[in-house]
């Protein structure tokens, strides 16, 4: 009854501190986010009063404690469903933004539907709403699996869910109503950053208390990944978002950095999300469930630990590239592109021992949707990490930077290996986290897979060509000196490539709306009649903490 | 734990011995291939290091054995290109732009940096083009505000257009007769109707007539042929710059318009500002000059 007590108590200073802040608020964009601060505690309230049993708490029953002998999946659940609803909002975001650049007409005349408002919202739903929820989630399955151990605090697991999704919710209204630090990927205002802090130290906490309680000798490569994602992207957030408010009820904030210096703070942010955020954790879910679903032992032991360490110590020199030809100095630039180039291998490294653990099992592509998706995922990531470095070399980087090209890159990162390895860890879990024999449908599958692959074609060549096309033509002088054509020029020849980038964003989020029915079906489950395709196996008796398994299952 | 190495056998290669919930790892080699391109990559990196500036010291970084400088760069290029327009910019300067058309050659050099110069500082209201748009006059037809010559459009460029600070900028006001009350709503319609039968687009009527004569010809002239030294346009021919339809001129002559143009003398240079005029001259209304003959003398002396 105390731990209720008390607990109900956080929840309504919560409420009150968060409506006296709403009272006192300096702009409006600030209010409202106190509003809907004060709306969560409230909903927090109800729950802490409206569940506790409390005629067993009358009647003096001791709360059972936690089963050691079952993994904690629930978070992991409702990180599943996050993921695919992110997922979708961030998609249709990216689709109509894209309509945008082809018809300015579609910014409808109001500031919230502008471009500049609804980029970021593009971006952060689908790194960090789509990409964070997949992470926190894989990362709370493979890290109980790995160690053989229930997840320590569960309570706290639930808080970073929930913390999490709060912080989604006040970044994405926040840059709707034009609450934005301008800094590209850290865009949220100081006060939501202080939030997002306090959930990372509890993920951290959650996630090395697990790894902590380890009933395995060993810690596994992917818990490596997991563990330098959780610690790096910790750093780099705090270090970049260091800004001292106008006002403490106000969302207005100034950076502790000027000029130059701003600018490298934050694209050593930047390019480090990029590394860590999307390389390290995704490399993470890599490394269970590629394995998994190849039902095959990794590549190489030996890689992973080099390509690990050469990876994490290269990447974070790296990010200076986004700089060249600025007023950055000369040999900032230099280190950043010598780094980047340096980079190659150990992105690589990753790569061949996703792909090189299919040895034995190639066939698994010909039959299995979910492998099929692992490898085109790989594929993509071996592109994209040769594309990057060759993009800051400075010679290629004075056509490349600004251009669209850029934009082809990123996606053909984040389309293809982000996307494609996220579908597939979610078409891996779901089954086994609803208990249901298999996915809805396996076919199904095979559609989204090509309806992706496609839509990233049509997105990364058509992107090449624009980008190309636009560094061609900025830089193109006529026989006199001059140059040859209007930025207007520029944009207007790019006019049938955006739609045709467009079309890419249509397909690929066709193939997520595949994704939405599959996840569903599977749930609600329902069994689809089809032709079977091949899928890895599962044991559920065998998916349990060391202290759960049969005797003579256990180590 | 090493009890439980085995050789795995599609591969042949024997396991590290680890398994995590069913996971184990192969012991293979790096590849050779990747370990030499790594190496290779980390051999590049230090050469390139050696060469460019590289290396934070406690004062200054490393300079590199090639002594490159972006900044360097940048001022020899910029020399090089100034270098190869300095003859023409002199010529340019050097000549009164009554003359520039007698120098073919010279003329179709300022009109390729004129072309250039209104991409940078002209497209954003008269259109990649130069068609303009409404309230923007299109710069490719003959029907001038201020005048279609060499002189007048670089007076115009240099002057602007209603600027509140200069003397010298092109200026006039049409009152807002409906809004300052000096027509009727009623009037106003048929003055429009007026001004529209003029380009046979409306019936005309004597009360429109009427009120022209009293209020607009003394600007837009007795046949609605419009006065350049007010800039009053032209009614009479089909080219309307905030639209041509009853609509339209009712809101113009209720409210009036004053469209503005920057002052660029203080933003360019005498040489861009006379090839601005050459391109604009060039695009199709361009006009002889009537009136060189007039004061030529005072000209040469300001462009030399």
């Amino acid at each position: 009854m105390e731990s209720v007590l008390s607990r109900a108590g956080i929840w309504f200073v919560l409420v009150i501190a968060a409506f006296l802040a709403m009272a006192a608020a300096q702009d409006s964009g600030f209010a409202i986010h106190m509003g809907i601060i004060m709306a969560a505690a409230l909903i927090g309230l109800w729950f802490t009063i409206s569940k506790p049993d409390y005629s067993a708490i009358a009647r003096g029953i001791l709360r059972v404690p936690a089963d050691e002998s079952l993994y904690y999946d629930d978070v992991v659940r409702w990180g599943v469903i996050a993921t695919v609803f992110w997922g979708m909002a961030g998609f249709l975001a990216g689709l109509f933004i894209a309509l945008q650049l082809a018809y300015p007409v579609l910014n409808l005349g109001f500031e919230y539907t502008t471009f500049g408002r609804l980029r970021p919202l593009h971006t952060s739903a689908v790194i960090f709403a789509f990409g964070g929820n997949a992470l926190i989630a894989t990362s709370f399955y493979v890290v109980q699996r790995t160690c053989r151990a229930r997840l320590a605090f569960p309570g706290l697991a639930r808080f970073v869910f929930w913390g999490y999704q709060l912080f989604i919710v006040l970044a994405a209204t926040g840059y709707l109503l034009g609450i934005t630090q301008g800094r590209e990927y850290a865009e949220p205002e100081w006060y939501v950053d202080l939030w997002l802090t306090i959930v990372w130290v509890v993920y951290a906490a959650v996630f090395i208390g697990t790894i902590v309680k380890r009933s395995e000798p060993h810690i596994y490569v992917a818990n490596w990944f997991y563990l330098a994602f959780i610690l790096t992207i910790a750093m780099l957030h705090i270090v970049n978002n260091l800004a001292l408010p106008v006002s403490l009820v106000g969302s207005k904030s100034y950076s502790a950095f000027a000029g130059v210096q701003d600018a490298l703070t934050q694209w050593w942010y930047g390019h480090n999300a990029v590394g860590f955020f999307l390389t390290a954790g995704f490399l993470a879910m890599m490394y269970y469930f590629v394995p998994k679903q190849a039902e095959r032992p990794i590549y190489s032991y030996r890689l992973s630990i080099i390509h690990f360490w050469s990876l994490i110590f290269l990447y974070i020199w790296a990010g200076p590239h986004h700089l060249h030809y600025t007023a950055l100095p000369d040999w900032a630039q230099t280190l950043g592109m010598v780094f980047s180039i340096m980079l190659w291998m150990p992105s690589w490294g990753g790569m061949i021992n996703g792909l090189m653990t299919l040895n034995g099992a190639w066939d698994k592509i010909r039959t299995d949707p979910i492998i099929r998706m692992f490898v085109m995922s790989l594929a993509f990531y071996g592109m994209s990490t040769f594309e990057g470095p060759m993009m800051s070399i400075k010679s290629v980087n004075s056509l490349s930077h600004y251009t669209d090209w850029t934009i082809g890159h990123v996606h053909s990162g984040a389309l293809g290996w982000n996307g494609m390895i996220t579908f597939g860890a979610i078409y891996f879990l779901t089954p086994r986290l609803w208990k249901r024999s298999r996915l809805y449908s396996l076919r199904m599958v095979n559609w989204h897979f090509w309806l992706a692959t496609i839509g990233i074609v049509f997105y990364a060549s058509s992107m090449w060509v624009a980008g190309i096309t636009q560094g061609l033509m900025w830089r193109e002088y006529g026989a006199d000196g001059y140059l040859v054509n209007s930025f207007v020029e520029t944009v207007a020849a790019l006019h049938p490539m955006y739609l045709m980038r467009a079309f890419g964003g249509l397909l690929y989020l066709s193939g997520a709306v595949l994704m939405v029915i599959n996840v569903w079906a599977t749930i609600l489950g329902k069994l689809r009649e089809e032709a079977p395709m091949s899928d890895a196996t599962y044991d559920p008796a065998a998916d349990r903490p060391l202290a759960g398994r049969p005797a003579e299952q256990g180590a | 734990m090493m009890a439980n190495k085995r050789i795995d056998k599609p591969t042949g290669t024997e396991t590290v011995g680890h398994e995590w919930d069913g996971i184990e790892e192969l012991n293979t080699p790096l590849p050779r291939w990747w370990l030499w391109t790594f190496y290779a990559c980390i051999v590049f990196a230090i050469g390139y290091t050696i060469a460019y500036p590289a290396w934070p010291m406690v004062n200054s970084a490393t300079k590199g054995m090639l002594g490159w400088t972006s900044h360097e760069q940048l001022a020899k290029e910029m020399a090089k290109a100034d270098e190869s327009k300095g003859a023409i910019r002199a010529a340019l300067a050097k000549i009164p732009i009554e003359r520039l058309p007698e120098d073919s050659e010279l003329m179709r050099a300022a009109v390729a940096g004129g072309r250039a110069a209104f991409k940078v500082n002209c497209v954003q209201c008269h259109g990649a083009g130069a068609a303009g748009s409404k309230g923007y006059p299109n710069l490719n037809d003959d029907d001038w505000l201020w005048g279609g010559d060499l002189k007048a459009i670089t007076y115009t460029l240099e002057h602007g257009v209603r600027q509140p600070d200069g003397e010298d900028t092109r200026f006039s006001m049409m009152p807002a007769f409906g809004a300052d009350g000096i027509l009727t709503s009623a009037q106003v319609s048929q003055v429009a109707d007026h001004v529209l039968s003029l380009s046979g687009k409306a019936k005309d009527n004597a009360a429109g007539a009427q009120i022209f004569a009293d209020n607009c010809a003394v600007c837009h002239g007795p046949n609605g042929k419009g006065m350049r030294e007010f800039g009053a346009p032209n009614l009479t021919d089909p080219i309307w710059l905030y639209g041509g339809s009853r609509e339209d001129v009712i809101a113009t002559v209720t409210n009036s318009r004053y469209g503005v143009m920057p002052a660029w003398k203080d933003r360019l240079d005498p040489v861009t500002i006379k090839m601005l005029a050459a391109y604009v001259h060039s695009l199709g209304g361009g006009e002889d000059f009537v009136e060189v003959a007039e004061d030529p003398a005072t000209e040469v002396d300001e462009q030399s």
